[in-house]
């Protein structure tokens, strides 16, 4: 399946429009998390719009590679992702967090085609991520690449350094993880609450290869990409072992005044927040009805249903 | 012949209901008791702001220890805490702490019966948006059937205080269930907390309601809606799961007839499932149901309605009580 290969710069854009669905639909729900999708926006557009190999019509589809948003606060983002690059239309992501939705407030497998497994309880999604991976391989079709993404807060849980110890020790090379490295948690700056660092050393130490990018540079953030995927076995050559791109992310990237503020990690904006939230990002509207009117207003789910086969 | 209905212990009417947080009431009385025992210690993972021990945090910050996303970690700190004579009290949400850290908690601090206090908000499903993964319908199951653990479910604000003044003199491990939402003072400061006991809200003689912490609230309001019809259930408070008070509970039955219990966790293995083990096992036949969250994964949506689809409804528990009262002999 071709993925969307998008430039630079229409990337920069589908990411300024991702923020917008984002903030608007976590405003409509009066609830939700709006700083860990900002910090990871720019990165995670780039791999779902140019790199994620999937069937937007058939979530299904054997063949696809795998995601697993192992962060499951960050939902809204995975939504949104999944809506842009074809699966539901945008106007459902406005019924996120309400009773009966597909979009739970954490992403559900049994509720959402695409939700490749349920997540919400930090720190389990690298071993299931692992596990998918070496499903792949077991199968003889190593070129499926597993995909996850985990907040570097997350990474204070012991399960995920048992994964990683062990994607490590079988050299599981078409596992690729993203670690959203904003250095911001509930209860403060990551470095004070239980410090993380040194995080590329760490990895490196388990036996993984590790690549550093500026999360908000749109250059760089393709490079790691490019240079990660070429060392899995569907994209180049199998390079032995797992990889890790450590990406420089600002919680609530792309708001300046709302920018590297523990506080926003699980705050709904208000109506006035979110109108300047999406005025710093360069939307200019005088409701907030405008906004959700931009993203074509209330819709029904008309993506892939349960009732289409599984 | 009763001919209206009567509160007992400084219940409330439902009119007169304010909605407070019990996890505020926590916060508050961790700093009090702090004040007054520097054996007190406090730890959380990385959710200080939303179980309130950041008030703690404020005022003793050499007693207050972060744990960082890391509940396993959390737990068996506190039970090498507690081996210095410290008394840590622990916070997170009950779906991580009595699943993610089931087995610290029952391999360690249980076994070795060390003295650490559990405190667990956003217990049972009016967690609301936040969905599935951060309700808790299994707590009260995993923690019960630890050997050595006290469970406790207060009700409200005003049982949360009254407990919480106890919780330091008690020795041994200890459970307690919190909830996220603004839950309605049933109780009122003069109703009493009493360790080992259960508690009448409502007089009466025709069948009793047997409810733990949020749901006293829907079995004092189904006693006033039966009330209306000229029907008065008792309604006996269970606050202190583990140990039960069998006796007290095996009377209420027998005096009463017919039983209805009611709680914010699955049907198995919460309290309806140790009331019935309670009367089978002491051949108390009378008629009973069980009103608990039936065996499915709730989801995002408002409290309420997240409890109305669970049926855990003050209209439900009259229903169910006059289905049990029809076949009272
Ligand atoms: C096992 C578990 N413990 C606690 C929580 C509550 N919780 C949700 S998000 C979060 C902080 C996550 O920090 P980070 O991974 O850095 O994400 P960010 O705030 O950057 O989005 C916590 C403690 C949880 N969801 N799961
Ligand atoms: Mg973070």
């Amino acid at each position: 399946m071709p993925t969307l290969n998008l430039s630079v710069e229409e990337l920069r854009e589908k990411a300024r429009a991702i923020r917008h669905d984002v903030l608007v639909a976590i405003h409509t729900a009066k609830s939700g998390h709006p700083g860990g999708p900002l910090s990871a926006a720019d990165y995670l557009t780039a791999l779902w719009m140019n790199y994620l190999n999937c069937d937007p019509k058939n979530p299904f589809w054997p063949e696809r590679d795998r995601f697993v948003l192992s962060n499951g606060h960050c939902s809204m983002l995975l939504y949104t992702l999944m809506s842009h690059r074809g699966l539901f239309s945008r106007g459902y992501l406005l019924t996120f967090r309400t009773v009966d939705s597909r979009l739970q407030g954490h992403p559900s497998k049994t509720s959402l085609p695409g939700v490749e497994v349920s997540s919400g309880s930090l720190g389990q999604g690298l071993s299931v991520a692992h596990g998918m991976a070496l499903g792949a391989r077991i199968r003889g079709t190593p070129e499926r690449t597993v995909f996850c993404n985990c907040g570097d807060g997350e990474l204070q849980e012991g399960n995920i350094w048992e994964a990683i110890m062990h994607a490590g020790h079988r050299k599981t090379d078409n596992l690729v993880v993203s670690a959203d490295w904003n250095n911001a948690q509930i209860d403060g700056y990551v470095e004070n609450v239980k410090n993380i660092a040194p995080l590329p050393e760490k990895f490196r130490d388990f036996g993984w290869r590790t690549i550093e990018a500026d999360g908000h540079d749109m250059d760089d953030i393709v490079r790691a990409w490019n240079e990660a995927v070429a060392g899995t076995p569907s994209r180049g050559k199998g390079c032995g072992q797992p990889t890790a791109i450590l990406f420089k992310t600002v919680m609530m990237h792309g708001c300046p005044t709302y920018e590297n503020i523990p506080g926003w990690h699980g705050r709904p904006p208000k109506e006035d927040e979110v109108m300047h939230m999406l005025n710093e990002l360069n939307y200019n509207y005088n409701t907030v009805d405008e906004a959700r009117a931009a993203m074509g207003g209330f819709q029904e789910y008309d993506g892939y249903g349960d009732e289409d086969g599984k | 012949m009763a001919s209206s209905i009567e509160y007992t212990n400084g219940i409330q009417p439902s009119d007169k209901w304010e909605m407070i947080l019990t996890r505020k009431a926590y916060g508050e009385m961790l700093v009090e008791l702090g004040k007054k025992n520097e054996n007190i210690v406090v730890l959380d993972a990385d959710l200080a702001e939303s179980t309130y021990t950041k008030f703690f945090r404020a005022e003793f910050p050499e007693r207050f220890v972060e744990c960082g996303i890391a509940e396993q970690d959390m737990m068996n700190t506190a039970a090498g805490l507690s081996t210095f004579g410290l008394i840590p009290f622990l916070s997170s949400y009950a779906i991580f702490l009595t699943g993610r850290a089931w087995d610290q908690a029952r391999n360690t601090v249980d076994y070795s019966k060390m003295n650490v206090k559990i405190a667990a908000a956003h217990g049972g499903i009016s967690v609301g948006q936040d969905g599935c993964s951060h309700q808790s319908m299994e707590d009260l199951s995993n923690m019960l059937s630890l050997v050595n653990m006290t469970v406790l479910v207060p009700a409200d604000y005003w049982e949360t205080r009254k407990m919480m003044e106890w919780i330091p003199t008690h020795e041994g491990p200890l459970y307690f269930r919190l909830g996220r939402e603004k839950v309605p003072t049933v109780t009122s400061e003069s109703t009493p907390f009493k360790p080992y006991h259960t508690l009448e809200a409502v007089g009466g003689g025709d069948g009793v309601f047997i409810a733990t912490g949020l749901m006293l609230s829907r079995a004092v309001h189904a006693a006033e809606l039966l009330a209306k019809e000229g029907i008065f259930s008792r309604v006996l408070h269970v606050p202190m799961l583990k140990p039960m008070n069998d006796e007290e509970i095996l009377q209420a039955v027998k005096e009463t007839g017919a039983v209805v219990t009611i709680e914010e966790h699955s049907i198995y293995g919460g309290l309806g499932s140790l009331v019935a083990r309670l009367l089978l096992s002491n051949d108390v036949h009378v008629p009973t149901r069980i009103i608990g969250i039936p065996d499915i994964y709730l989801m995002s949506g408002k409290p309420e309605e997240l409890l109305v689809k669970a049926g855990l409804t003050a209209e439900n528990g009259a229903a169910k009580m006059k289905e049990a009262l029809a076949l009272r002999k």
